[in-house]
């Protein structure tokens, strides 16, 4: 045994040296290191989401509610021995005292001594730069501010700000408070006051969409969790440490998916190039073989001699691609850090061992079948060599490889849709890339083809046309992914902004009062030289269909459910709305009455028809009314729209905000007078805010594409896996060209344009794969002109012309060197 | 007797065979004539192979020199060795050796290309009529037999119009009477071009078909025998 050990580790050093494994190696780190990437990655994330988890909520049961909820909640949290501390979160526009500086809309936290019942504020101390534990809340006249907030509005300790009518202090700096969910999505910055403050800012009208809630915490939670679940109303719910945050875990779990399977891509051409790295290494092992059979040795050995090398292959090129693996998670945390926290725990071992043995399953998936052939190999081949030549294939061989991909895509995946969308996906577009590619190289057979170089380049390319289209499927895929995050991603950005009309509205404003529209007015008109129209806002429930209450729970659409849960914005109107229009049904006629505008897509969504009557509760009175019409709205028109519509009169009384788009100059002074006057108003940039969304997609994107390089790594490892599998040809028609009195140029010129023709058609295929999927993109998708990008074709056919010509230069160059006599000989 | 087409000075050729080297070649010296057929025969092992290698420039001898026509191959690169073959030297081989993505036709076209010749197509077309080939144009050497494949290459050799043409066994893989055929034809056309052919073979009856030949044992030139005939002759 020790024998075959040394002998096994003798050959595995000779191979190495002889750089024949080369292929294999790169294709196992390849694997490793892709599936590690994204595993740390997601481990991290998911480990500080744990760790932070009874923090999160800064106690042990949230209630909340689009309301203020009724006292009962807090009197029993108490009669039952917890705690129970009241807060309010609301939006408002926060601006240094004195109406210097820009506006900022921050995220406001209002709370109440107790705060948090888990988890601690943790204060900017400049002295330790882990902070100070907060003691208690902001005083009343005091603000505690984030950091980014402080950036942007200049601020520091002993500022004064202005939020709403009120002018309070900074008091301090908040570096983290339990709420902020790990850095995920957490996108406006953020202002922390007294809840006893709240009432002078005159912040919360009817039109602010405030979230009213309930901290508790104590050891008999969960019986005041069931409690309080058959108490909730419409618009409150529960939350606790068990369902916390759903859609954060379940944004990271899809995350997780699709960066996993993205990963896999990889993963699968590693196979293909195993595959073929294998069966070459059989082809080269197989005269070796057959002495060592020839001169007594048993096929176990001979099995047992191989695997040595190959397990001792695989484990060493899956600790290299782990390694690899935690630099790429780190880069992927950086290319992320405006979405995720950089502060995140270090990885466990488990994502390292799921990549080790994702390469070592393919490995043994793979090359096994070759394995067992080269044990089997017939001694007498040491006299006819032409018996037993490899047939590493056979169905067996294929069986136990798709077998491991499937496993591997199965754990991944996690559920058997995603995993045979994903099998069924990269299967088909290799086939379809392989099917145009073998189409391509059909035609170029036709084409006029002067010289020997392209002719015999070609002719290299049509002699393997499996091969070929293959090695085109594989690139073609790995550039059609970056192609599609780069260029098409900005193309369809750019097509979406360009169909905005030039006259959209780019700023909202929202919560003006009934008393302030004239003079509101009036500043717009002065300001804006603009008519500026304010229209009324009334906020109410969806409560009943023809009479019928409303069950949300019942609803099966998530979007219906969300929908009949939250609060609707309901505004009057006389006429049709600018870019609206009646697509059913008859607008009304002046002085009609209990009848209301419904927008088509919501009424298709929670399943109301023409003529059904709707009853809204705003705040305790019930307005029914029937849907006389459906309307179609344009809201990519960004103008106000509104999905539910009444007559003017129908709501009058009620209470009500008023809420207007304009179209204003980026100079902030005029909105900075406007809130000086108005404080109370919200005003929402929409630059600002596709910039905020425009860089997370940004970053996004980045990290998708860092784990496409993966893809693209993998399409150039089966190339350079089918130059080492066709070397000996090409060794042979080098040596014959040599003889026939070819130069090293003419050498290097037929192989460059082989190369160069087979990188063409994968850009060629990578391009018209984007092309088509951005036109689905934009035509079926988002709705918006499709624009035909020369760039997309430009890049692609050059790029992936050089990119290939270039790979695949470096793979052969030393076929020119070789003295052609001995070459004829050894083929001869 | 005119200048030498092929002249060889002293050729030695080692190789190392694990730790001691191995003389292939010793001391080989001698002049072929344009015109002349020269046979090398000799022995499994004994160089004959190697030296036609070294003839052609196809490798680099250990010691002395060998001049085609009158350039002297030691000094020039790989290249320049290269491009004087493409000039001079026509080669068929046992194994018939052509390149298996291309045509028949493209095959023959290949060394005309190769020298930037603007009409290789017809060229080619013309050398493959010739050889009995016309038919076969489009077929690639695997739908080939083996004695059409050594017409193509034989086409192949000739259709660069060379001064030398050099063949390794041309019927070592044919059997006998495609064998003969193959050679016949050979025979035919080097008359007709009057090129010089060197051949290296161990078949009697081929090497006697030619007016010279060279035998060669353990490295060394130990005859240099010339016949009356002028290769072919006996069939004229």
């Amino acid at each position: 045994m020790l024998d075959t050990v040394r002998l096994a580790w003798r050959l595995l050093s000779r191979d190495w040296r002889a750089g024949e494994l080369r292929v294999l190696i790169a294709a196992l780190v390849l694997a490793a290191a892709s599936v590690g990437t994204v595993g740390f990655f997601t481990d991290r994330v998911k480990g500080a989401l744990t760790r932070q988890a009874n923090l999160l909520l800064g106690a042990d049961l949230l209630l909340s509610g689009d309301r203020p909820l009724p006292d009962q909640f807090m009197r029993e949290a108490r009669a039952r021995g917890l705690a129970a501390v009241p807060a309010i979160k609301f939006n408002s526009m926060v601006q240094a005292a004195g109406g210097a500086g820009s506006a900022v809309l921050a995220d406001v936290k209002a709370v109440t001594a107790g705060y948090p019942l888990r988890g601690a504020i943790l204060l900017v101390d400049p002295a330790d730069p882990a902070g100070k534990v907060a003691r208690g809340v902001p005083a009343p006249g005091e603000v505690w501010i984030d950091s980014r907030l402080a950036a942007r509005l200049g601020a520091q300790q002993g500022s004064k700000l202005a939020v709403g009518e009120s002018t309070l202090t900074v008091g301090a700096i908040v570096q983290q408070d339990p709420e902020v969910t790990s850095g995920l999505l957490a996108l406006g910055p953020r202002l922390m006051m007294n809840l006893d403050d709240v009432a002078a800012t005159r912040l919360l009208q009817p039109g602010n969409r405030a979230s009213y809630r309930l901290l508790v915490a104590g050891d008999a939670v969960n019986a005041f969790r069931d409690w309080a679940q058959a108490h909730l109303d419409r618009g409150q719910r529960v939350e606790s440490i068990r369902d916390l945050r759903p859609e954060v875990r379940q944004t990271l779990d899809r995350a997780e998916q699709f960066l996993g399977l993205a990963a896999l891509v990889a993963v699968m051409l590693a196979a293909v190039a195993i595959a073929l790295a294998a069966s070459r290494y059989l082809r080269r092992h197989l005269d070796a073989a057959a002495m060592m059979r020839c001169l007594g040795a048993p096929q176990r050995q001979i099995l047992a001699l191989f695997a040595l090398q190959f397990f001792a292959l695989g484990v060493g090129a899956s600790v290299v691609g782990c390694a690899l693996a935690l630099g790429g998670q780190q880069l992927l945390v950086v290319l992320l850090s405006g979405v995720v926290s950089t502060d995140l725990p270090a990885p466990g071992l488990w994502p390292a061992v799921a990549a080790a043995a994702s390469g070592l399953a393919l490995l043994f998936g793979f090359a096994l079948p070759p394995l067992f052939a080269l044990s089997r190999v017939p001694p007498l081949r040491v006299l006819r060599r032409d018996l037993g030549l490899p047939r590493a294939g056979g169905w067996l061989a294929y069986a136990l490889g798709a077998a491991t991909i499937a496993l591997l895509i199965a754990w991944q995946a996690q559920d058997a849709t995603t995993g045979a969308i994903m099998i069924g996906g990269t299967v088909g577009l290799l086939a379809v890339a392989g099917a145009v590619a073998w189409g391509l190289i059909a035609f170029l057979r036709l084409l006029p083809q002067r010289g020997y170089s392209w002719r015999y380049g070609l002719a290299n390319l049509r002699r393997r046309p499996l091969a070929s289209s293959l090695q085109i499927g594989a690139l073609g895929l790995g550039l059609m992914a970056l192609l599609l995050l780069t260029l098409v991603r900005g193309d369809l950005l750019k097509n979406w902004r360009a169909s905005l009309p030039p006259d959209a509205p780019n700023v909202f404003l929202i919560n003006i009062l009934p008393d302030q529209i004239d003079a509101m007015h009036a500043l717009l008109q002065r300001e804006l030289k603009a008519d500026v129209a304010l229209y009324p806002m009334v906020r109410g429930r969806l409560v009943a269909v023809n009479d019928v209450p409303v069950d949300s729970t019942r609803l099966t659409d998530a979007r219906a459910r969300r929908l009949a849960e939250r609060e609707f914005n309901l505004s009057w109107m006389q006429e049709v709305p600018r870019s609206n229009r009646v697509v059913a049904g008859q607008w009304w006629k002046p002085g009609e009455t209990g009848v209301m505008s419904l927008e088509d897509g919501i009424a298709e969504t929670l399943g109301v028809k023409l003529g059904d009557v709707l009853t809204y509760d705003i705040v305790g009175t019930r307005v029914s009314a029937r849907v006389a019409n459906l309307r179609k709205v344009d809201w990519d028109s960004f103008r106000v729209n509104f999905f539910a519509l009444y007559p003017p009169g129908m709501l009058q009384g009620l209470p009500t905000t008023y809420i207007a788009a304009a179209r204003a100059p980026s100079n902030p002074a005029w909105l900075n007078g406007l809130l000086a006057q108005f404080p109370n108003v919200l005003a929402i940039d929409v630059g600002e805010m596709l910039q905020q969304v425009g860089a997370i997609v940004e970053q996004v994107a980045r990290a998708v594409e860092f784990v496409f390089l993966f893809t693209l790594a993998g399409g150039v490892l089966v190339l350079e896996a089918a130059i080492a599998a066709t070397q000996d040809e090409r060794l042979y028609d080098a040596a014959v060209l040599r003889t026939l009195g070819a130069s090293r140029r003419q050498l290097a010129t037929a192989q460059l344009a082989e190369f160069l023709a087979l990188g063409t058609l994968s850009g060629l295929v990578a391009a018209g794969g984007a092309t088509a999927t951005a036109y689905v993109l934009a035509d079926r998708v988002f709705h918006i002109p499709f624009g035909w990008n020369p760039w997309l074709w430009a890049i692609g056919i050059i790029g992936g012309g050089l990119g290939v010509a270039v790979a695949g230069w470096l793979g052969t160059r030393h076929t020119l060197h070789q003295p052609p006599l001995a070459l004829l000989r050894q083929f001869g | 007797m005119p200048d030498p087409v092929i002249r060889a000075v002293g050729l030695s050729k080692e190789v190392m065979s694990g730790e001691a080297p191995l003389k292939i070649l010793d001391d080989v010296s001698f002049d072929i004539a344009a015109g002349e057929s020269v046979a090398i025969v000799g022995a499994s092992g004994s160089g004959k192979t190697t030296l036609l290698g070294l003839l052609a420039g196809l490798d680099r001898p250990t010691a002395g020199e060998v001049w085609l026509g009158n350039r002297a191959l030691n000094g020039l690169s790989e290249d320049a060795r290269a491009a004087l073959r493409q000039r001079w030297v026509g080669f068929v081989f046992q194994s018939f050796q052509l390149l298996p993505a291309l045509t028949a036709l493209e095959n023959v076209m290949l060394p005309l290309e190769l020298a930037g010749a603007s009409d290789a197509g017809p060229r080619a077309r013309e050398w493959l009529a010739r050889v009995g080939l016309d038919a076969r144009t489009t077929h690639y050497p695997k739908q080939l037999s083996g004695g059409e494949q050594q017409r193509v290459a034989i086409a192949r050799a000739f259709s660069g119009e060379p001064q030398v043409l050099m063949a390794d066994e041309p019927t070592g893989n044919l059997d006998g009477a495609t064998g003969a055929e193959v050679a016949e034809l050979m025979f035919r056309l080097n008359r007709e071009r009057s090129t010089t052919l060197l051949l290296v073979t161990h078949e009697v009856t081929l090497a006697a078909r030619c007016g010279r030949r060279l035998s060669l044992a353990t490295g060394r030139l130990v005859g240099d025998e010339r016949s009356g005939a002028v290769g072919g002759s006996t069939t004229a």
